[in-house]
């Protein structure tokens, strides 16, 4: 069974984002970018697969600039076997990534599809399942376990009041959430092996892909600021402040 | 100009934010509708009715959707929003929206705006990108508008004072694509927690699952809901539904009192438009003091019984 997972360069998770003094955006000139978190879940649960014999080979895919083969790298050092770059600048959408990595699911035949359930940057929670929708395909999004029985997958997802289970036919689109597993480091031999590790690119006009954003932007900008930073002495002016000054209890 | 709102509901009632979601509706303007699709989900529906400002319900009653997958629920949406010619189709962000929507938007291809905390016009809208450290503001180009509400960015429309008709909806047949085999929902005494007026939420600081039971006497006596940073979820202190924080719930409570907890940014995603946030942490340099109004430095084992017994 062939795996495809995605793979999505985002602003690290450690790093403090700004906001660019004109509004157009926020900073990311000389910022330490990663792969995005949900995504190394995901490509963490496609290296366990193979390892219990579900899975025989991993494809990586990534959208976007050609700073993305770090990221392809990074997949292919935790373990992806090949990697796909869809190589553009222009500025992807969650619908124009779905339509992408529709086109290469076209192409590999993969039986599963593993994506992160959102990336950090901007928040959208939407390829997984719009790609799902795409191909016709079942989606069992937030998956906090996994498991590939023949041709069935069984997931348990994580939903508002707990958890549900649900079984799928596959091919299936699985969305990682972060209780999935917790992803391996890239070990060194691994990091140099990843150097000779097939990566082949392609760009969404080869793919017959209209990438047309739908959204603009039209400005960004900071939240308004908390003004924090009160301090109590113990319990009974907790207590008191919330009763009388904020009036809350 | 119309707008169809799926509506978030358990069968017998709606989800809170589905209120929320109707006001976000009657900001942009025009009629609007709401779907309730699901199966013996005759309450909801009379509830949606109710609600001031409804114009009309939807209501697609069928034993395939009784699970709400995402694929039957799609199927069942998407002709119903090309048939009435909707501008605007809203579900409120919550797991059952996030997961439901994108299918529909892919469907009808459209792009999705994600959890929007405002509306300032037909076509334009805010929303939080990088854990809320920004919030944009975007335009979309597209004929069909699909959006997910984020609730603490809306007031809660009035569920009372509406009498609008409830017309039946034709189901999508079973797609057959996934089938729901188990739920393990969590059991609670405590308030719902994106609804509840009061939230005390837990972190590492607390140390063991066995100790975070000592918010549980708390949350009685204040009749608050009970959360958690996700470094309490993760070390198994309590189930994956207390989360709070960018990937968890978002919250806005009148009351959010966080303890031992220290303040990641994904955790005040999740809860910094409280109206008035307490502190309760050892370490005086933790970030959650920087947004709290409250801030009590100490030992919280020892606190909270203090705090207990202030409460009277």
């Amino acid at each position: 069974m062939k795996i495809l997972v995605s793979a999505k360069r985002v602003v690290d998770y450690n790093v403090k984002v700004r906001v660019k003094p004109d509004g157009s955006g926020v900073d990311t000139a000389n910022v330490k970018m990663s792969m995005n978190p949900f995504d190394e879940i995901a490509v963490e649960e496609a290296v366990r697969l193979k390892e219990r014999g579900a899975a025989t080979e991993i494809v990586a895919v990534s959208c976007g600039p050609a700073a993305c083969q770090e990221t392809l790298r990074t997949a292919l050092a935790l373990g992806a076997d090949r990697a796909i770059l869809v190589e553009t600048d222009a500025d992807l959408q969650p619908l124009a990534v779905a339509k992408l990595l529709k086109a290469i699911v076209a192409k590999e035949q993969p039986k599963l599809v593993i994506m992160g359930k959102q990336a950090i940057d901007d928040d959208s929670n939407q390829t997984g399942q719009m790609l799902a929708a795409l191909l016709g395909w079942p989606q069992a999004t937030y998956a906090s376990k996994v498991e590939i029985a023949g041709e069935r997958a069984t997931v348990k997802r994580e939903v508002d009041g707990g958890l549900e289970t649900v079984e799928t036919g596959l091919p299936a689109v699985v969305t990682t959430d972060l209780r999935l597993n917790e992803p391996r480091y890239a070990t060194l031999p691994n990091i140099m092996k990843a150097k000779k590790k097939p990566l082949e690119t392609t760009t969404p006009a080869a793919l017959g892909v209209d990438v047309q954003p739908r959204i603009t932007t039209l400005k960004v900008v900071e939240p308004p600021k908390r003004k924090g930073g009160g301090k109590v002495a113990d319990a009974a002016e907790l207590v008191a402040k919330l009763r009388n000054e904020a009036k809350v209890i | 100009m119309t707008t169809l709102i799926i509506a978030d509901h358990g069968g017998a009632a709606l989800h809170a934010a589905t209120l929320n979601t109707v006001t976000a509706a009657q900001k942009i303007g025009g009629d609007i509708h709401v779907l309730v699709a699901g199966s013996n989900a005759g309450g909801a529906a009379q509830a949606a009715a109710k609600i001031a400002g409804v114009a009309k319900v939807l209501h697609a009653d069928a034993p395939q959707l009784a699970g709400a997958t995402a694929e039957n629920l799609a199927a069942t949406i998407v002709p119903i929003v090309k048939a009435g010619g909707y501008s605007h189709v809203l579900a409120p962000a919550t797991g059952f929206g996030k997961n439901v929507l994108p299918r529909v938007a892919a469907m009808l291809d459209v792009a999705q705006i994600s959890e929007i905390v405002a509306v300032e016009g037909a076509d334009t809208f805010v929303r939080p990108i990088y854990a809320g450290s920004a919030l944009a503001t975007v335009r979309s180009a597209d004929p069909v508008k699909v959006i997910t509400v984020r609730a603490t960015g809306f007031d809660a429309a009035a569920a009372e004072g509406g009498s609008a008709a409830v017309e039946s909806a034709a189901a999508a047949a079973d797609t057959e694509l996934t089938k729901v085999t188990g739920q393990e929902l969590s059991k609670s005494e405590r308030p719902e927690l994106t609804s509840a007026r009061i939230v005390i939420s837990g972190g590492r600081g607390l140390g063991s699952a066995e100790n975070f039971k000592l918010l549980e006497a708390l949350a009685a006596k204040l009749n608050a809901a009970l959360g958690a940073s996700r470094a309490a979820v993760d070390a198994g202190y309590v189930p994956n539904d207390f989360q709070v924080g960018q990937t968890g719930k978002i919250v806005a409570p009148e009351l959010y009192i966080a303890v031992g907890i220290s303040g990641a940014i994904q955790h005040l995603a999740g809860m910094k438009d409280s109206k008035v946030i307490v502190a309760i942490n050892k370490d005086p340099e933790a970030p959650i003091f920087q947004v709290a109004d409250y801030g009590l430095v100490g030992d919280l084992f020892k606190i909270i019984p203090e705090l207990q017994s202030a409460l009277g």
